[in-house]
């Protein structure tokens, strides 16, 4: 591709371009045949939107390939547009953490050396730096920032409910994650952070968690169980609680509790303020969120949901990625017409092309090939059943955004940069460089890009 | 070992998106139409089940889905509710709101108390014979291994009190595998039989239940055989496809694209294949594979559950 050089104007990333057509691609409404042209202008939107914002948020429902998404979006922004690129990613699958390059556990960022793009043919315009979250370290660091001092935030660290709630407590990883994304965004060390967020039980709870942070340690339920539970003065309301309670778990359990929650009290303060800050950043029009989901139907549920809810939120959606959608020759009528001729005409192809063919160096049995011409009409008719439904959620999915982008299926995965480059080239609308045909969607497997504006 | 459904306590878990609600559901379906009275239970309480089943809500108290079949969600305020109620005897239900509200914040920071008034309902069921399988779509890979292991967990936790007590019973249904087991659900990808392979050796480890079952959902079907694959890629060479186009009166680039949609599902079920592979290398010999198609059709709702349950009763 050539990169528009042109320099986006802030805004918020739904610039000036493309107005409101789309192309053909996987959806049967609109025209075909305008793939090679448009692939501009989604490059223009997403350099548009990387211009305008400095925070990506890639949400959605779990299994649908949101990691390597984030991923792959980062290194191509790094590689294509430039600036210091960060992606912040969660729990990434072994080969993706080795494909960027990510040693071990921990919070440290590392740097994609420059020479892994060019073995992967690019000359990258900028940097790309990786980082893995760790919950626990995230944990840690969280509880010795807002502690009054170092045996407190020893204390906490080493109490063993603490130990549950760092490690287990899903809730609290969504907030880690959005309170990681805030502390690195206020070091200012990068242009750009792309943060992949963790699997969680509802994909929206991520946004609403630095708000229940903020409950969490204003609640009168904390107070109730600060009060020092052999304190004869337990007052009225928390006492049938606790007689309840102390039959149930044993007065230690409440008494490990009533400890540990009154550590807590002592971070509350700096707690809340920086929970109301992350808060804040999740809201700041430099932070923009990326819907990821495939087009099946209960991952396409949640990403409506999700819409929907970052709608209610007054939060940015930036971009809608579909992935692994089926190559738009499935939904081509003329291509569905040839796979009924197959199915129809399968016995005399088998009479008329058997004697023309071997298989294994032996004849072949005219049977042998309708058979296989009725396959390939059959299986043909089974996928463009599933490309037609995914068609149909696109459309559903994509009517009220500004921007959505359609990753086509890859056989295999992504096991480097290369790999990941060639997703990005994909989001980005080009025919992936370098790319052999044995790895890649059969036909003009493009991409497809639409953009609809809603009065 | 014994027959899947001949249990009476099954946990359908998985990684997130790989049909777990639909397993679940389906083997509730399978059972009951076998005559089991049979009780499925979400953990998770989002309302998949009600859609799996097209049956309205499942409230903690069960509805009746069909002839023997019962949906539930669970509710672990409502568990609560039932156990102070049933088993401690705890007289203070009248007034349980903030008492409730204090204990779920509690539930939220102590380990395990979520877990074993969970675990605790789906026992109780059992020991009170009031089914005769309860199956469960439990959480997720990253939430599962807790909960199963809860009872265990808890004594480390708890050191008197009744939960401490109560766990003994709930550990000889769990530990039992002729009662409970363990089935995990993955799909031929990668990232679902990573995990699969990796939970399968975290229940054995770390819980008192046993892997009864593997299943892998969504097994796209075989296209050719070698021999056909051959004749396959003969009739896709450009001469012979242009030929054939004009024989049947198609536009040749129509042609191909039906061919490139052959090959393309053959390469999707071979990837898978590969994957398959590794799920059975990586799980034990002893514990039983068993394959659910990809439906092309409607791969949701009442109807694609009744169509899995009579899949996995022919796999059964």
């Amino acid at each position: 591709m050539s990169p528009t050089r042109q320099r986006a104007k802030a805004g918020t990333g739904a610039g000036t371009a493309a107005g409101t057509d789309a192309s053909g691609g996987q959806n049967p409404r609109r025209e075909e045949g305008l793939s090679a042209a448009m692939s501009s202008p989604t490059a223009l939107e997403l350099e548009q939107l990387v211009a305008a914002k400095e925070v990506m948020v890639a949400c959605g429902p779990g299994g649908v390939g949101k990691t390597t998404t984030a991923a792959a979006l980062a290194a191509t922004i790094a590689a294509r547009i430039g600036g210091r690129v960060l992606v912040l990613t969660v729990d990434p699958a072994k080969r993706l953490a080795d494909a960027l390059g990510i040693k071990g556990i921990g919070n440290e960022a590392t740097r994609v050396p420059t020479e892994a793009f060019e073995r992967a043919g690019i000359r990258p315009k900028g940097e790309l730096h990786a980082a893995m979250l760790d919950m626990s370290e995230s944990w840690d660091a969280l509880v010795r920032r807002h502690a009054p001092n170092k045996s407190t935030a020893d204390q906490i660290i080493s109490n063993p409910l603490y130990q549950n709630i760092s490690r287990r407590f899903s809730q609290g990883h969504d907030y880690i994650a959005m309170e990681r994304l805030f502390e690195l965004h206020e070091d200012g060390d990068y242009d750009l952070l792309v943060v992949d967020t963790p699997p969680s039980r509802n994909a929206i709870d991520l946004l609403d968690a630095p708000a229940r942070m903020q409950e969490f340690f204003s609640s009168r339920l904390l107070r109730w169980l600060t009060v020092p539970y052999r304190s004869r003065f337990v007052n009225m309301a928390s006492r049938p609680f606790y007689q309840v309670a102390d039959r149930i778990l044993g007065s230690q359990l409440l008494q490990d509790l009533a400890d540990f929650f009154i550590l807590l009290q002592t971070m509350r303060e700096g707690f809340v303020a920086r929970a109301d800050a992350v808060g804040r950043l999740l809201r700041d029009p430099r932070t923009t969120f990326l819907v990821v989901t495939t087009l099946e139907a209960v991952p396409g549920r949640e990403a409506s949901e999700m819409k929907a809810a970052l709608a209610e939120r007054h939060l940015h959606l930036g971009l809608l990625v579909c992935n692994r959608v089926l190559p738009s020759l499935l939904i081509d009528p003329a291509a569905a017409r040839a796979a009924d001729r197959l199915a129809e005409s399968a016995a005399s192809i088998g009479e008329r092309l058997a004697p023309e063919l071997t298989a294994a160096g032996e004849a072949v049995a005219p049977e042998v090939v309708g058979r296989v011409v009725e396959e390939v009409a059959h299986s043909f008719s089974n996928f463009r059943l599933v490309a037609n439904r995914e068609a149909e959620l696109l459309r559903e999915l994509s009517a009220a955004h500004d921007v959505s982008v359609t990753v086509p299926y890859q056989p295999g995965h992504v096991t480097d940069l290369a790999g990941l480059l060639r997703m990005g080239a994909g989001i980005w609308q080009d025919e992936p460089d370098g790319e052999s045909p044995d790895t890649r969607a059969p036909g003009r497997a493009r991409p497809s890009a639409s953009r609809s504006r809603r009065t | 070992m014994t027959p899947l459904l001949a249990r009476r306590l099954l946990f359908v878990t998985g990684k997130g998106g790989v049909g777990k609600t639909t397993v679940a559901a389906a083997l509730g379906l399978l059972a009951a139409e076998q005559g089991k009275r049979t009780l499925v239970c979400e953990v998770e309480p989002k309302g998949d089940l009600s859609v799996a089943y097209e049956c309205g809500p499942t409230p903690f108290q069960g509805r009746q889905v069909s002839p023997g079949l019962t949906a539930m969600s669970m509710d672990t305020e409502a568990s609560l509710r039932e156990y102070l109620k049933l088993i401690a005897r705890v007289p203070v239900v009248g007034r349980i709101g903030p008492v409730a509200s204090a204990f779920d914040f509690v539930a939220t920071a102590a380990p395990g108390i979520r877990e074993i008034l969970t675990i605790g309902k789906l026992c109780y069921e059992v020991r009170e014979r009031h089914y005769d399988l309860v199956v469960v779509d439990a959480s997720a890979t990253g939430q599962v291994v807790g909960q199963l292991a809860a009872p265990i967990g808890i004594n480390e936790l708890v050191k008197v009190g009744i939960v401490r007590t109560q766990t003994g019973w709930m550990l000889d249904i769990l530990r039992n595998p002729e009662i409970t087991g363990a089935v995990i659900v993955t799909t031929p990808e990668e990232m679902p039989v990573s995990e699969a392979v990796d939970l399968s050796a975290r229940i054995a480890e770390e819980t008192p239940v046993k892997l009864a079952s593997v299943i892998a959902n969504r097994v796209l079907p075989e296209l050719f055989g070698t021999r056909e694959e051959e004749i396959f890629e003969s009739m896709a060479a450009p001469p012979v496809t242009k030929a054939l186009a004009e024989e049947l009166d198609v536009d040749v680039d129509a042609l191909t694209s039906v061919f490139s949609a052959a090959r393309l599902a053959v390469t999707i079920r071979r990837d898978g294949a590969a994957h398959l592979e590794r799920l059975r290398a990586g799980i034990a010999e002893s514990v039983p594979l068993l394959y659910l198609p990809y439906l092309f059709g409607r791969a949701h709702g009442a109807r694609a559950i009744r169509q899995v349950a009579r899949l996995l009763g022919e796999e059964l």
